[in-house]
């Protein structure tokens, strides 16, 4: 979707402040934040393709007025409310008030380290072959769906060159709406400056996307 | 924009409020375990962080069949030394030569190999890096007080899918004979994001 989080080449948004010596964290309750977000997550009742979807289909005034750990916690709550472990009465309430639905399984403290150091690869076979190979030239698709898709709106409608054909990886844009992980090959394509930017570009610059199959057409 | 809070909690902060309450909530319907809670946040307060990938930087410059390695098969390569799971499932480590300096950024969210350089820094999250780093990547470096030769190219690669990246920067000139444990103090969080590069040895 053409949400807020689309945001490469948008302007506006004035320089970057890095901060020296930035602590992970910047108030306890990001700690929380961090551990509830993830622990939830563990639940199984969706994937990081519909929690993305839920964090870039917050209005974007919100999104662009929240920081990070705020996105996180606003589309946690919409996560809940769907999948029925939370109603609106408990987040009125501020405790337990209605029954939850069933969790796949729950985290607990013992199982952390094991979970974490197993994250959740999503490379998975293709049974066709791969369509493009390194050096090829392609068109990216020009589109503009309403669900989610990881092929930003900058990378639309563009020529490029396929640099490494990489693995085939779960769908995000079907995985994120429940329509299964239908697995594709992933590109690295690789694009001039002036392909995406036009005049005035950065004659050096290049800019590369992980691209799935579906978003390439040949050139 | 991104960070407007206290950089403390106290019972007026509403969204700490938020935040507790969804905790209780979630606690009480025994969905969620704190004490898992406790253990996540200690491991990327703790035990993952950029002194990961920095190891493998080091390593990488040390040990060029290593550097090989990482270049072919980086999840291979950095899992040898232990660094594995959440958000750095698929890893690709591109270099800087001579020629080119690589930038990463994830424009779409907040992508980011947690496996080798832990928790994202708040900058990297938020828009104006997110929105300017593909389209200004020498205005973004020169606010990181890194101005690059103008004929040095620059490839910035946007985490659009669920590979994550780590650079690896140049080896400065004046480590020679340095272990890789030395080494490892030289290459700092962001040089592995392409916003810095190596410390030069002091």
């Amino acid at each position: 979707m053409n949400g807020p989080q689309d945001l490469g080449g948008q302007m506006g948004f004035g320089p970057v402040a890095p901060e020296k010596d930035e602590p992970y964290f910047h108030a306890e309750w990001e700690r929380r934040a961090l551990g509830v977000t993830l622990c939830a997550g563990a639940m199984g009742a969706w994937t990081i393709d519909e929690s993305r979807h839920a964090r870039e289909s917050l209005h974007p005034a919100d999104y662009y007025a929240s920081s990070y750990y705020q996105i996180w916690i606003k589309a946690l709550e919409v996560l809940l409310k769907r999948h029925g472990f939370v109603s609106e009465r408990d987040l009125a309430a501020g405790t337990a008030v209605d029954p939850a639905a069933t969790p796949k399984r729950v985290l607990k403290a013992e199982n952390v380290p094991a979970v974490l150091a197993k994250g959740g690869p999503c490379d998975r076979p293709v049974a066709t072959p791969a369509r493009f190979e390194a050096g090829d030239l392609v068109r990216t698709k020009n589109f503009n769906p309403t669900g989610h898709t990881r092929l930003p709106r900058y990378a639309r409608g563009k020529h490029g060159t396929i640099e490494a054909v990489r693995d085939g990886f779960v769908f995000p844009d079907s995985n994120a709406h429940g329509h299964g992980e239908n697995p594709q090959w992933v590109y690295t394509v690789v694009f001039e400056g002036a392909e995406i930017w036009g005049e005035g570009a950065d004659p050096t610059l290049t800019v590369s996307i992980d691209a799935w199959e579906s978003y390439l057409e040949p050139a | 924009m991104s960070h407007d809070h206290d950089h403390h909690d106290n019972e007026l902060d509403p969204f700490a409020a938020r935040v507790r309450a969804l905790e209780t909530i979630l606690t009480r319907k025994g969905l969620i375990d704190p004490a898992a809670i406790d253990v996540i946040v200690d491991t990327y307060e703790t035990k993952v962080g950029p002194r990961n990938g920095a190891r493998v930087v080091a390593k990488a410059w040390a040990d060029p069949e290593f550097a090989a390695w990482l270049k072919r098969d980086a999840t291979a390569a950095i899992g040898s030394l232990g660094y594995t799971g959440r958000q750095g499932e698929h890893m690709q480590a591109v270099f800087n030569t001579k020629d080119t300096h690589n930038l990463v950024v994830c424009t779409l969210c907040s992508c980011y190999p947690w496996s080798v350089l832990g928790l994202p820094p708040v900058w990297y999250k938020a828009p104006p890096y997110r929105s300017r780093a593909v389209i200004d990547p020498r205005g973004v470096l020169e606010e990181f007080g890194l101005t690059l030769p103008t004929t040095k190219k620059i490839r910035v690669w946007d985490s659009t899918a669920e590979l994550r990246y780590l650079v690896v920067p140049m080896r400065p000139e004046g480590a020679e004979g340095w272990s890789e444990e030395r080494l490892a103090d030289l290459v700092t969080r962001d040089a592995m994001i392409g916003t810095a590069l190596a410390r030069e040895p002091a």
